[in-house]
């Protein structure tokens, strides 16, 4: 059960939590322009390091706010303050 | 036997046991095994061979006398205390759960400075120390008192009284007793089951920093006959004696690696036993004097190489440094192999560990979390002459016992690495040694030694440890969670009026929405048909409170509902109502449902029931991640509102009796009053007949309800529920979300290509030209008419082109995704989803069964009514 800093709430216990997989994947601005190859990069190509990942959260049973932490995938250390 | 005087039991306070049927005596204070042993009562016999055995260890890792309690299965004697009345079945390695456990188990949370994991010499210490500091502390002991290895000891009790008693002032320490810690998880959260009188409490405790003080297990010695009743372990011997008053034996051998045994030898002399000491060490140790003085005799260089006795030991075959062999007549012997850390919670804190030459153990290395290991389980242990094996006269290996529990001995560790294994993980999997109920506490390390010197590998490689610590009762994890409680049901305001009328209910997700009402005697095929016909010929009404609701506020929610829907919601005139679809950005269906525009800036999102909270997370995660800029609001009014739909060609009348204005067109709404109270209507269907939903506010819900149905009693009102809404829609051809999709499935596989804008952007809308998403044979979702009319295809099953032979694998081309009897079509019907679905149009397809095959006739998806006429009465 991981401690996870909400940067509303504080360290709450990760039930209260979801998960939203990679952060810094932007929306593409104009997904028209976008060849089907970049298209399905953004849709469906997500890295998977082992060591320091940028991720997003969202305080669902709490503040209901998103927010982006970086994790550690190895030992579960969140590394800096969102 | 037991002692005349000494131990910590009880002696005014005898209690009466009974294992097996036969009743014995014992002791407050004793365990079960205790009590036990001072009646001479072996363990069951073991799992595969049926060989006696006897009480082993004094702890957890008891690797014998498995019991059941009532309930309760597999216990380690050596764990269970005594209670007068006791009645205890001793097992052959395998217990049987009974059900339902209706033990009294709970749950509780905890946060603290110090979690103390261990309440011995060091444990004590580091809680005690902590407490002086004003740290708020917990200390969890699995023991009923305080003090582990020292409650062996007497000469430390006048010391364990006075720090049990400073504990005990500290205002914010808490001990536990009864409570094992058995679970190590992420940033220090820690689980602990505790025992209590008739159930136990489950521990969730989130601690600032961790001291492990969790002590060690002693390891046997292997040699030929080394399960036989009568060998223990050398530090047990100990505590039976000094804790329980019960010596275990009049004449004893014990057989050493290190010096701790010494102890228990010496304690057996002063209790009157007599005193064997065979140390696998060349040389004697200082302590060999003592025993010497006391009455004992020492052999040096000396092993115990084999037993024998039945059942219970009567004498080992002793070899000298000379490898010399004698027999020497005793009835226990105490071995001590060395002594294990118990490094199972460092381990499962993700902590790695050392193997150590000098105590031939693992022992804690590196911490990954806040958390320190402190005396034995740190390793501050005797050290000791490695012994893993000791070979038989015969050079057999097939008593050489290494996991009792498991039946599991030398041989088949060498059959193991005979057919090639290597890993430990392998050999684990191979003699399934180390997977019984004590997971290899006394075994593990010895096994790793056994198979480190059948490889010649020199030192044992490590191993994992994965919580439990010790095995947890399910009733203990479900805590209250069972029954009733173990999922909140959500009922609508008129849930009473569903219950008092008979209705039959089915679970949509947490809700418990009516499912149809059959009147007295009537079947469901029977109730769903009378129902679907009120609705399509008179009047039904049905309690449509559970659709999701959000409302979305601010001036830019016509733009933001643009971007999430298909289809456009930007210049929606404020009064009017509109159906709308959503996908996810893979272009797939993920909810549908209708819009109203409540204000320039306010609209009213109704979402399907089931995915009502993950529309409003999908609407929240692209507001806040993506389109910050947009100044819209999103708040779920699921409950505020209670909504009944009122159905059926005579819908109008109903509602026109109520004296409310009524909506002046399709897809309309007003805001008006239902019998004083504020009341919205609007004109949706999902039946494609006339229909009204009636939104009050939730608590007028059920007198607005009982209005309608008093209103349309002249009319022949019908209550009806979610079979019916089902057929009613699927006669329609309108698809539920969910069921006749499955996250696979686009708007366009749906042939509902009109709800898709080709004037904006939307999320999901790139991918609906992606070359996949445009596949020509995706599977689309048609109508099937069944060639017999009367034959109803069952929901699921698969569908196959004429001809093909059904030897496996058969080529499937679809399934049936909804499947009805139909009162206004007089038949059966269904929708599927098939492969090039629309190109097949008037094609058959079968749909092969286990008894039969049903042939149907692939058509559009709307059978009734596919003109529209009679949505407006």
């Amino acid at each position: 059960m991981l401690l996870i800093p909400c940067p509303w709430c504080g360290p709450r216990d990760e039930v209260e939590f979801s998960y939203g997989g990679a952060a810094d994947v932007a929306y593409p601005p104009d997904p028209d322009a976008l060849s089907d190859a970049e298209w399905g990069e953004y849709v469906f190509v997500r890295d998977n390091p082992r060591g320091p990942f940028a991720e997003r959260w969202v305080h669902t049973a709490g503040c209901r706010r998103w927010f982006r932490a970086v994790r550690d995938t190895a030992t579960h250390e969140f590394l800096e303050a969102p | 036997m037991r002692l005349p005087a000494g131990g910590r039991i009880d002696r005014n306070a005898p209690l009466t046991f009974s294992v097996d049927g036969v009743t014995h005596t014992g002791y407050r204070g004793d365990t079960l095994a205790s009590a036990m042993l001072a009646h001479g009562v072996l363990a069951g016999p073991s799992i595969h061979f049926g060989r006696p055995r006897g009480i082993v260890a004094a702890g957890v890792e008891e690797p014998n006398a498995l019991v059941q309690v009532g309930p309760e299965p597999m216990l380690p004697a050596t764990t269970v205390e005594l209670t007068d009345g006791l009645d205890a079945r001793t097992l052959a390695g395998r217990g049987r759960l009974v059900a339902p456990n209706d033990g009294y188990y709970d749950k509780t949370h905890a946060h603290c400075d110090v979690l103390v994991v261990g309440g011995g010499r060091a444990g004590l210490a580091a809680a005690v120390e902590a407490g002086r500091s004003g740290a708020r502390v917990v200390l969890a002991d699995e023991q009923p008192e305080l003090g582990g290895s020292l409650l062996s000891a007497p000469d430390t009790w006048e010391w364990l009284d006075t720090v049990v008693a400073e504990l005990a002032s500290f205002p914010e320490t808490r001990v536990l007793t009864r409570a094992t810690v058995f679970g190590y998880y992420d940033h220090n959260y820690l689980s602990i089951a505790q025992r209590r009188p008739g159930g136990g409490r489950l521990w969730h405790v989130r601690a600032g920093r961790v001291v492990l003080a969790t002590g060690a297990h002693e390891r046997p010695l292997v040699f030929a006959g080394n399960d036989r009743p009568g060998v223990m372990l050398a530090g047990a011997v100990r505590t039976y004696l000094n804790r329980y008053a019960v010596r275990p034996g009049q004449r004893a051998v014990v057989c050493t690696t290190n010096d701790s045994a010494y102890a228990t030898a010496l304690d057996l002399l002063e209790s009157g036993a007599e005193v064997l000491v065979a140390d696998v060490r060349p040389e004697p140790p200082a302590l060999a004097g003592v025993v010497a003085s006391a009455g004992g005799s020492v052999r040096s260089g000396t092993v115990v190489a084999g037993t024998d006795g039945t059942p219970r030991v009567a004498s080992v075959l002793l070899r000298g440094p000379d490898g010399r062999t004698e027999t020497v007549h005793c009835d226990l012997v105490a071995v001590s192999g060395g002594w294990n850390p118990v490094v199972h919670l460092h381990s499962q804190a993700g902590g790695t560990l050392r193997y150590d030459e000098s105590l031939a153990a693992f022992v804690p290395d590196a911490s990954r979390q806040a958390c320190v290991s402190v005396g034995s389980a740190n390793g501050e242990l005797d050290p000791v002459h490695a012994l893993w094996t000791v070979p038989a006269e015969d050079g057999a290996w097939d008593t050489h016992f290494v996991d009792p529990q498991r039946d599991a001995t030398v041989a088949d560790v060498l059959r193991a690495t005979g057919a090639g294994m290597r890993s430990a993980e392998h050999v684990k999997r191979y003699t399934t040694i180390g997977t019984a109920h004590d997971q290899g506490k006394t075994g593990g390390v010895a096994t790793l030694g056994v198979l480190a010197e059948a490889l010649g590998a020199g030192t044992p490689g490590p191993t994992t440890f994965r919580p439990p610590y010790t095995p947890v009762p399910f009733a203990l994890l479900a805590g209250r969670d069972r029954g009733a409680l173990h999922d909140p049901a959500r009922v609508t305001p008129i849930h009473s009026w569903h219950v008092a009328r008979g209705a039959q209910f089915e679970n949509v997700g947490q809700w418990r929405r009516p499912w149809y009402y059959p009147l007295p005697g009537e079947t469901m095929t029977e109730a769903v048909l009378r129902e679907c016909r009120a609705a399509r010929e008179g009047v039904g009404v049905q309690d449509a409170s559970t659709l999701g609701k959000i409302e979305l506020v601010g001036p830019d929610a016509g733009e933001f509902l643009n971007r999430m829907y298909t289809n456009a919601f930007a210049k929606l005139p404020v009064g009017t109502a509109r159906y709308g679809m959503m996908c996810t950005a893979d272009g797939m269906v993920f909810d549908d449902g209708v819009v109203l525009r409540l204000a320039r800036d306010r609209y009213l999102a109704t979402t399907t029931t089931g995915n009502a909270a993950a529309v409003l997370d999908h609407f929240e995660e692209w507001l806040q991640t993506e389109w910050p800029d947009l100044r819209v609001y999103c708040t779920s009014v699921t409950e505020q509102w209670a909504t009944i739909a009122v159905v059926g060609p005579l819908s109008g009348r109903v509602v026109g009796a109520l004296g409310a204005e009524l909506p002046p067109s399709f897809m309309s709404f007003v805001d008006t009053t239902v019998r004083g109270v504020p009341a919205r209507i609007a004109r949706i269907s999902f039946s494609g007949e006339l229909a009204y939903e009636v939104n009050v506010a939730g608590w007028h819900g059920l007198a607005v309800w009982e209005a309608v149905m008093a209103a349309g009693e002249e009319f022949g009102i019908t209550p009806y529920g979610t079979e019916t809404m089902h057929v009613l829609r699927a006669e329609k051809g309108y698809p539920i979300v969910g069921q006749d999709t499955d996250g696979t499935v686009t708007p366009l596989d749906l042939g509902m290509d009109w709800i898709v804008s080709k004037r904006k952007s939307f999320v999901g809308r790139r991918s609906l030209r992606r070359p996949d998403t445009a596949r020509p044979d995706r599977k689309q979702l048609v109508g099937l008419l069944p060639v017999d009319p009367d034959a109803l295809l069952p929901e699921g099953a698969q569908l196959v082109a004429p001809g093909t032979p059904l030897d496996p694998p058969v080529p499937m081309i679809g399934h049936v995704t909804s499947s009805y009897r139909s009162a206004a079509l007089g038949r059966t019907f269904a929708l599927a989803l098939l492969r090039s679905g629309r190109d097949r149009l008037g094609q058959v397809v079968h749909a092969p069964l286990s008894d039969r095959t049903i042939e149907a006739t692939v058509t559009e998806p709307v059978f009734y009514d596919p003109e529209g006429t009679r949505r407006d009465g």
